[in-house]
């Protein structure tokens, strides 16, 4: 029983990495990238490229993804996305539902449909006793940690600093905000930024801990999905807090029958949006 | 010789697809207070709008100290020394009233106006500043709203219908406080739907009716009957 929590939550943490992205642009620009599941498979795959270039040094792989993911994520916001946002919300999704099936098609085309992984050189399969019989792995450890300091500096990076006092003021009147010497787009710009440092790790997380195929894309993006509708999109905790009861329904479910897992994750998704439409901790502006 | 800052010659604008100023004519020297009256839908804040490149209009039909600004970007209008406070006060409400007003400062315009400075000003926002801007009254709304265009150190700023949803007396209050700025050379454009406020804070006083200007002259001078005729257009 411990068990299965302590490994809910782990897993909870991998969703929090998927979650936090589709969080931080849907806060920030109201947009729904719908591409969030691709683009995690994309760093995935960039880092499995990236790597035996650096001998496969794993700090020497991040010092390279990460600022390409942070340069990325401006470009297409500030070349591609801001382009679509507006009142209607089609624009947006049309666009990033678009950039899915592009990204799926080049990853097969560019890497075959073989599943791939991330060498982490025997640390996915290390694990550490905890007492009591029970074991757990190092690098689902590592993964929730990540996710925790991750939910953690994006959270204080929006409460306590100039940067995030520009996101939520633009989220809140756009207009407004630009009155006051704000360029919008350039602040889009450096929120998808973030987000896509987040999906970088996410997908060299992934890639370490399992394999990756072109057209795993879309159900991490309903696992994001689903942790942040749970979580009621009030905050980055929130998103936290969604990915862990996701995680901790899915292991439950696993437990339960091993063919259950995910659906039992749809099943509290489902629950939530019956029984509390506004998620678990909504935003409590007036 | 008085420095004209604000100039609009023959300004036209729309609103979505009605034409909503029809060639405004309208001069802002530096230290003067200009109030506009006129009824609903007279154009008035669709002009405030245009002069801050939040509405689009021709580049040359506005200018600011000389400058042809029609249509420039609402960020380097304000960072030229123009700014506004919005109808209906729009602060951002998952900010708090201290952040509401470094909001205001983000332009980083030099000058006289800074948190401490506004505090003394109004010092009930001092007493509030970590609260929710929205969890503040009406008239603590509109000081927060009134510090955050001061922050910016303007030159000239344009106040849209102050008094809107306020008690009399808070709006005594709160034009008591203006002449903080503009004893300081500050000009300043007022929008108001209450005359008689209008008449007694400016020097000069515009009346708008259907996208044009129908009255103008210096605010001692008008009787109650020429506004009338002007604001209702009978």
């Amino acid at each position: 029983m411990i068990d299965t929590l302590i490994q809910g939550l782990l897993l909870g943490g991998l969703y929090a990495l998927f979650a936090l992205g589709l969080s931080l642009m849907f806060g920030v620009m109201r947009l729904t990238n719908t591409a969030q599941g691709d683009f995690i498979v994309l760093s995935a795959f960039a880092a499995i490229a990236i790597a035996p270039l650096v001998a496969m040094q794993p700090v020497a792989v991040a010092a390279l993804l990460l600022p390409l993911a942070f340069g990325f994520g401006y470009a297409l916001q500030r070349w591609v996305l801001n382009g679509t946002l507006g009142r209607d919300p089609l624009p947006s999704l049309v666009v990033t539902f678009g950039l899915s099936i592009v990204i799926q098609n080049m990853l097969l085309e560019v890497f075959s449909a073989d599943p791939r992984s991330l060498d982490s050189g025997g640390f996915n399969t290390r694990s550490i006793g905890i007492g009591d019989g029970l074991a757990v792995g190092a690098l689902p450890l590592a993964i929730f940690g990540v996710a925790l300091l991750c939910t953690l500096a994006l959270q204080s990076l929006f409460d306590h600093t100039k940067v995030g006092r520009a996101f939520r003021a633009v989220s809140d009147d756009r207009e407004i905000a630009e009155l006051m010497g704000l360029d919008a787009h350039k602040v889009y710009a450096l929120a998808t930024a973030l987000a896509f440092i987040v999906i970088a790790l996410a997908g060299s997380l992934q890639a370490m801990r399992t394999t990756v195929a072109p057209s795993d894309g879309p159900l991490l993006l309903l696992f994001a999905f689903e942790a942040v509708i749970i979580g009621g999109m009030g905050s980055f905790w929130g998103t936290f807090a969604g990915a862990m009861v996701l995680g901790l329904a899915q292991q439950i479910g696993f437990r339960l029958d091993p063919g259950w897992g995910i659906w039992f994750g749809h099943l509290v998704f489902l629950a939530v949006l019956v029984v509390r439409p506004q998620g678990l901790f909504p935003r409590t502006r007036t | 010789m008085s420095v004209t800052l604000v100039e609009t010659h023959g300004l036209t604008a729309h609103y979505g697809d009605a034409q909503a100023l029809f060639g405004i004519d309208f001069r802002l020297e530096a230290g003067e207070v200009v109030a506009i009256i006129g009824a609903n839908g007279a154009g008035k804040s669709t002009f405030l709008k245009a002069l801050t490149g939040l509405v689009r209009c021709a580049r040359d039909a506005v200018r600011f100290r000389g400058q042809p600004v029609g249509s420039v970007a609402p960020g380097s209008i304000v960072r030229m020394g123009l700014a506004m406070v919005p109808e209906g006060r729009r602060l951002f409400p998952s900010l708090s009233v201290e952040e509401n007003l470094l909001m205001g400062a983000f332009a980083r315009r030099p000058g006289p106006w800074h948190l401490q400075r506004l505090f003394k000003l109004f010092p009930i926002l001092e007493e509030k500043r970590c609260s929710p801007a929205t969890s503040l009254s009406g008239g603590q709304q509109q000081m927060v709203a009134i510090g955050r265009a001061l922050m910016g150190n303007p030159e000239v700023l344009l106040c849209d219908e102050l008094s809107l949803g306020l008690a009399p007396i808070v709006i005594k209050e709160i034009y008591e406080a203006m002449p903080a700025f503009t004893s300081e050379g500050m000009s300043l454009v007022i929008v108001e739907q209450d005359v008689s406020v209008a008449q007694r804070v400016s020097q000069r006083m515009m009346c708008f009716q259907e996208g044009r200007v129908s009255l103008e002259g210096a605010s001692n001078a008008l009787t109650r009957e020429q506004i009338g005729r002007a604001y209702f257009g009978v």
